[in-house]
C-alpha cells in the first residue's frame, strides 16, 4: 500500500474491452472504485452520445422512483435500508425494472386519482349535509316570522337583521317587503320569496357579503353559519375552514345576480328543497351515501398503503441499482468506438499499486458477461501530469482535508498532511492550553469516536454536525494535547494543581507579612534551586501581581522556539522535495541559502534564549546576576541592524558569551549574503546551461540538461496541458525567483512575529477562563448556608454554560483557525505548491452517496 | 543534581514513547505514518515541557504575593510563617 507521505504513482492506461463485455466490466470497475475515466469525447453533445437513450431511460426510472419515495414519504412508511449495495444489474435487467416500476406508478397513480374523486364526492356530499342542517335553523326561525310580519306589518322586525338595513332606507325596506308582506297574507298567494344555499370559504365570507350588498343594492337577505369542523381539500389535502350561507331574494334577476356573485366567489351552491318533508328526505339519503363512500375510501386508501409498503421494502435497493446502472452508462458514453464497432476505448489513470488488483476486476467482468476475449490494459506514455491521488483512511482523511482546502498537492510533491497529524493539534493546544477544557474536547472527540458507527449510519444534513463528526479525530487529538499543554502550564479552569509541592517556600515572619499587603518572594533565599518538575510552578497561578509578566516571558518564548523549529520544519521538507525530483540546482542554490538564512538568524536567537534561561540566574554573582540578563530581543535587533548596544550596568557585561560580537556580525554577513545567492545563482546558471545548449550543434530534445529540468519543473509549468512545455522566458524566471526570494526573506521575519499569536492566543485563552472564574463562579462560592448552596448550583450552571459556549466552543474555534494559518500561510509556504488536481475515481459508492445527498435537498 | 537527573528522566522517557511507542500499535500498511506521529509526539512534548523546565529554572523574579495568599499558602502548603 501507498504511503501518505507522497500521492501515488499514477499511470495513463488504454483500455479495450469488447462491447459485448465493456458493461459488465465497467461495472466491476465501479465497484472497485479505483479508475479515473477520462472522457474522449469533449466534443460531442450529450445528446449525441452512444447511450444517451440508457441514461434517458434511467432518468425516467428515477424520476418513477422518486415519485414513489415521495408518496411512501407522504403516507409516513419507514423505507428499509440495509446498508447493502447490490450489484448493477445486467442490461436487460433494465427492461424487468422498468416494467416494474411503470406497472408501480400507474398503479398508484390511478389509486390517487381515484381516491381524489372519491374525496371530493366526499367534500360535496359533507358540504350538502352541513347545509341541510345548518340551513333547517334558518327555515325554522326565518319561515314563521315572515308570515308573522304579513300580520304585525312594523318595521321594527328588520332591525333584527342589521346587516341588511341602515337607518336610511329601513323605511323604504319596510314598505317593500311590507307590500310582499300583504300580498302573502292573502290565501292561495305565496310570497314569492327565492333563495340559494351554498358553501364558501369563511376567509371570502366578509368580501361575499359586501358584494352582494351593492351589487344587489340590499335586496338580498344572506346568513350563514360557520362549519366548525375543517374540511379536507381534495386537491392538495389542506384543512379548509367554511361557512355555509343562504340567500334569500326575490325575482329572477336578482337570482342570476346572486348566483353570478357566487360563480365569483367560488362557493358551491347545492340544490336545497322548499319543502321540509323534502330535506328531510334528502338528509337521509345524504347520510346514507356518506356511509358507503367512506367504506369505498377505507378500501382504496388500504389499497394504496398495501401497494406503497410493498415498494418501500425495495425502494432504496432499486434506487441504487438504478444509480449504478446510470453511471455505468454515463462512463460508456465517455469511451471511444473503435473503426470496427466491436470493441469500446477507453483512457483511465490508474494507481500503478493497484494494476493487478484492476486487472483481477477485468477479468471477473469478462466471465460474467460470458464473452471470450479478454479486455486488455495497456500503459500509456504521457506528459500530463497525473492527478494526486493519497489514500486516506477514517483517521487520516481529515488532516488531509485539511491540507486539500488550501490547495491538492502537486503530483508526488511531499504531502504535509502526515506531519500535520501532530503538529496540527499541538499548536492548538499550545493557545488552548488548559486540562479541564481539554478534557472536555477530548472527550467529546472520544465519544464520537467511540459511538462512529451509530453516528454514521444515522446521516443527517445538520452541516455543523457532519464537521464536527468528520473532524473527531482532530477533535480528540486537540483535546489530548491541550490536557498535555495545560498539564505543563499549570491550568485547569484558570486554577493549578499542586502535585509535587511548590518550590518556592516562604521565609518572612509575620510582621513583614502583617505589614505589607504585597510581598515579593525573593528567587535567591525562597527557591529551592530545582523547578517545579513537571509545568509551571503553581506558586505562579496565585501570584497575583506579577504572574502575567511571568507568564508572558515565557510564552512569548516557547512560540518563537516553536515557530522557528517549525519554519525549519518546513525549509527541510523542501529538501524532501527537490532531491526527490532531482532538482540539484533548487536543491544547492534555493534550499541551502534559504536553511542558512534561517538558522544564522533565527534559529540563533532561539540559541540565545537558552542561554539565557541556563547562564543567568538571581543566585548568581555578576555579570550573570539578575540585573545583568540582556533583553533577547534588543540583542537581536542589535546584531541585524549593527548597532552598538547600550552599555551595561556596573559590573555587567554587554555580550552573553565570548566572542559573541563576531559571531553576530559574522552571522548577520553570511545571512545577508544568502540573498543574492538566492536570488540570481539559478536564473544565472539557467541562463548558462542554455547558451552551451544552443552552441551545441546537434539540439537533441530529448536530452536536458540537468538545469533546464531544474528551471522547468520549477517555474509554474502545471497548466496541465498535452505535450512538452515551452521554456519558460528567460525574464519570467528572473521575476519569479525575485519574487520568490522577497517572499521568503520578508517571511522569514513576518512569519517569526505572526507565530507570536502562539503567546497572544493562550494569554487571552487563559484571562478569559479567569475571569470567568473571579466573577461569576466565585460569587457562587462565596455565598453561605443553604441558600448558597441553591445559589452556587445556579451559578455553577451559568458558568458551566459560558465554559462550554465561550472557552471549549468559541476559543476553540479561533485557535483552530488560528493554527490551521499557521500551517497554510507559515507551513506550507515553505516548500508545498499545492498546483495539483484531485484524483477522482468512477466509484458507485461516492455516486450513490452523492445521489442520495441531492435528492434530500 | 537534581535538575540534570530531572532532565535525563524527562528525556529518556521521551526518547522510549518515540522509540517504542510503535511497539504498542498493531502493524498494519501504515507503519511508517505511525513512526513518524509518536516521534513527532515525543518531540513537540519533550520540547514543551524541557521549554517550561528551563524558564523556571533560574528564576530572575520572584511571584508577588498578596498577604491574604501568603497566609492561605502557609496554612495549607505547610510553610508556616515564622514568628517575629
Amino acid at each position: 500500500m501507498g504511503s501518505l507521505f507522497r500521492s501515488e504513482e499514477m499511470a495513463l492506461c488504454q483500455l479495450f474491452l469488447q462491447s459485448e463485455a465493456a458493461y459488465a466490466c465497467v461495472s466491476e470497475l465501479g465497484e472497485l472504485g479505483l479508475v479515473q475515466f477520462r472522457d474522449l469525447n469533449p466534443d460531442v453533445n450529450a445528446f449525441q452520445r452512444k447511450f444517451v437513450n440508457e441514461v434517458r431511460r434511467c432518468d425516467e426510472m428515477e424520476r418513477k422512483l422518486r415519485y414513489l419515495e415521495k408518496e411512501i414519504k407522504k403516507d409516513g412508511i419507514p423505507m428499509l435500508d440495509t446498508g447493502e449495495s447490490p450489484e448493477a444489474p445486467q442490461p436487460r435487467e433494465m427492461i424487468d425494472l422498468e416494467a416494474t416500476f411503470e406497472k408501480l406508478e400507474n398503479e398508484l397513480r390511478e389509486v390517487n386519482q381515484n381516491a381524489e374523486a372519491l374525496k371530493r364526492n366526499f367534500l360535496e356530499l359533507t358540504e350538502l349535509k352541513h347545509i341541510l342542517r345548518k340551513t333547517q335553523v334558518f327555515f325554522d326561525e326565518s319561515v314563521p316570522t315572515v308570515y308573522k310580519s304579513s300580520g304585525a306589518y312594523s318595521s321594527s322586525k328588520y332591525r333584527r337583521y342589521p346587516q341588511m338595513a341602515d337607518n336610511q332606507n329601513e323605511d323604504e325596506q319596510a314598505q317593500l317587503l311590507g307590500e310582499e308582506g300583504v300580498r302573502a297574507s292573502q290565501p292561495g298567494q305565496n310570497l314569492k320569496l327565492g333563495f340559494v344555499a351554498g358553501v364558501i370559504l369563511r376567509e371570502r365570507l366578509p368580501a361575499f357579503e359586501r358584494m352582494l350588498w351593492r351589487a344587489c343594492r340590499g335586496n338580498v337577505f344572506l346568513r350563514q353559519a360557520m362549519i366548525e369542523t375543517p374540511l379536507e381539500d381534495p386537491t392538495n389535502g389542506d384543512q379548509v375552514h367554511k361557512s355555509v350561507f343562504i340567500i334569500f331574494f326575490q325575482g329572477d334577476q336578482l337570482k342570476t345576480r346572486v348566483k353570478k356573485i357566487c360563480e365569483g366567489f367560488r362557493a358551491t351552491l347545492y340544490p336545497c328543497p322548499e319543502a321540509p318533508a323534502d330535506r328531510r328526505e334528502m338528509a337521509m339519503g345524504v347520510m346514507t351515501r356518506i356511509e358507503d363512500l367512506n367504506t369505498v375510501l377505507g378500501q382504496t386508501q388500504d389499497h394504496r398503503h398495501r401497494v406503497l409498503v410493498a415498494a418501500a421494502k425495495n425502494l432504496k435497493n432499486w434506487f441504487v441499482k438504478v444509480r449504478k446502472i446510470k453511471a455505468i452508462y454515463h462512463t460508456l458514453n465517455l469511451f471511444n468506438l473503435d473503426v470496427t464497432q466491436k470493441c469500446l476505448i477507453a483512457e483511465c489513470w490508474v494507481p500503478l499499486l493497484d494494476f493487478e488488483t484492476i486487472q483481477l476486476a477485468l477479468r471477473r467482468g469478462t466471465e460474467r458477461s460470458g464473452s471470450s476475449v479478454p479486455p486488455i490494459l495497456n500503459r500509456m506514455q504521457t506528459f500530463e501530469n497525473p492527478p494526486t491521488y493519497n489514500r486516506t483512511n477514517k483517521f487520516t482523511k481529515a488532516f488531509q482535508a485539511l491540507i486539500d482546502a488550501y490547495g491538492v498537492a502537486s503530483y508526488r510533491e511531499m504531502n504535509p498532511a502526515p506531519y500535520t497529524i501532530i503538529t496540527f493539534p499541538f499548536l492548538f493546544a499550545v493557545m488552548f492550553g488548559d486540562l479541564g477544557h481539554g478534557a472536555i474536547m477530548a472527550l467529546f472527540g472520544l465519544w464520537m469516536i467511540r459511538k462512529e458507527k451509530g453516528l454514521a449510519a444515522q446521516k443527517t444534513d445538520n452541516e455543523i454536525w457532519n464537521i464536527f463528526f468528520g473532524g473527531r479525530y482532530i477533535i480528540f487529538l486537540m483535546g489530548v494535547f491541550s490536557m498535555y499543554t495545560g498539564l505543563i502550564y499549570n491550568d485547569i479552569f484558570s486554577k493549578s494543581l499542586n502535585i509535587f509541592g511548590s518550590h518556592w517556600h516562604m521565609s518572612y515572619n509575620k510582621s513583614t507579612v502583617m505589614e505589607n499587603k504585597f510581598l515579593q518572594l525573593s528567587p535567591k533565599v525562597d527557591y529551592e534551586g530545582a523547578p517545579y518538575p513537571f509545568g509551571m510552578d503553581p506558586i505562579w497561578q496565585v501570584a497575583g501581581a506579577n504572574k502575567i509578566i511571568f507568564h508572558n516571558a515565557y510564552k512569548m518564548k516557547i512560540s518563537i522556539i516553536f515557530g522557528v523549529i517549525h519554519m525549519i520544519f518546513g525549509v527541510v521538507m523542501s529538501w524532501h522535495n527537490h532531491t526527490y525530483f532531482r532538482n540539484r540546482i533548487s536543491l544547492i542554490y534555493e534550499f541551502i541559502p534559504q536553511l542558512i538564512f534561517l538558522l544564522l538568524l533565527f534559529f540563533y536567537m532561539v540559541l540565545l534564549m537558552f542561554i539565557k534561561w541556563i547562564k543567568f540566574a538571581a543566585t548568581n554573582e555578576k555579570p550573570y546576576s539578575e540585573a545583568c540578563a540582556p533583553s533577547i530581543l534588543i540583542t537581536f535587533i542589535d546584531m541585524v541592524l549593527f548597532n552598538t548596544p547600550k552599555p551595561p550596568p556596573d559590573h555587567c557585561e554587554t555580550y552573553m558569551f565570548f566572542g559573541q560580537h563576531f559571531i553576530q556580525v559574522l552571522f548577520v554577513l553570511v545571512a545577508v549574503g544568502c540573498i543574492p545567492v538566492m536570488l540570481l545563482a539559478k536564473p544565472l546558471l539557467i541562463m548558462q546551461a542554455r547558451k552551451q545548449a544552443n552552441e551545441e550543434v546537434q539540439p537533441i530534445a530529448g536530452a536536458t540538461s540537468d538545469a533546464e529540468t531544474g528551471g522547468v519543473s520549477n517555474g509554474g509549468s502545471h497548466g496541465g496541458g498535452g505535450g512538452h512545455e515551452e521554456e519558460e522566458e528567460l525574464s519570467e524566471i528572473f521575476i519569479h525567483q525575485s519574487i520568490h526570494t522577497i517572499e521568503y526573506v520578508l517571511g522569514s521575519v513576518s512569519h517569526t512575529a505572526s507565530y507570536l499569536r502562539l503567546w497572544a492566543l493562550s494569554l487571552a485563552h487563559a484571562q478569559l477562563a479567569e475571569v470567568l472564574w473571579t466573577m461569576v463562579l466565585s460569587i457562587g462560592l462565596k455565598q453561605e448556608g443553604p441558600v448558597g448552596g441553591i445559589v452556587l448550583t445556579c451559578v455553577f450552571a451559568f458558568w458551566a454554560i459560558l465554559t462550554v459556549g465561550i472557552l471549549v466552543l468559541m476559543e476553540g474555534l479561533s485557535a483552530f483557525l488560528h493554527t490551521l494559518r499557521l500551517h497554510w500561510v507559515e507551513f506550507q509556504s515553505k516548500f508545498y505548491k499545492g498546483q495539483g488536481y484531485a484524483f477522482q475515481p468512477f466509484s458507485f459508492d461516492a455516486i450513490i452517496e452523492n445521489g442520495a445527498a441531492a435528492a434530500e435537498e | 543534581m537534581e535538575v540534570i537527573l530531572m532532565i535525563m528522566f524527562f528525556t529518556s522517557f521521551w526518547v522510549a514513547v518515540g522509540k517504542f511507542g510503535p511497539i504498542l500499535v498493531t502493524k498494519g500498511p501504515h507503519d511508517d505514518l505511525v513512526r513518524c506521529i509518536f516521534l513527532l509526539t515525543a518531540v513537540v512534548c519533550w520540547l514543551f515541557w524541557l521549554c517550561c523546565y528551563l524558564a523556571q529554572l533560574n528564576p530572575l523574579l520572584g511571584p508577588k504575593l498578596n498577604g491574604h495568599t501568603i497566609r492561605i499558602i502557609a496554612k495549607s502548603w505547610g510553610n508556616p510563617i515564622k514568628d517575629g
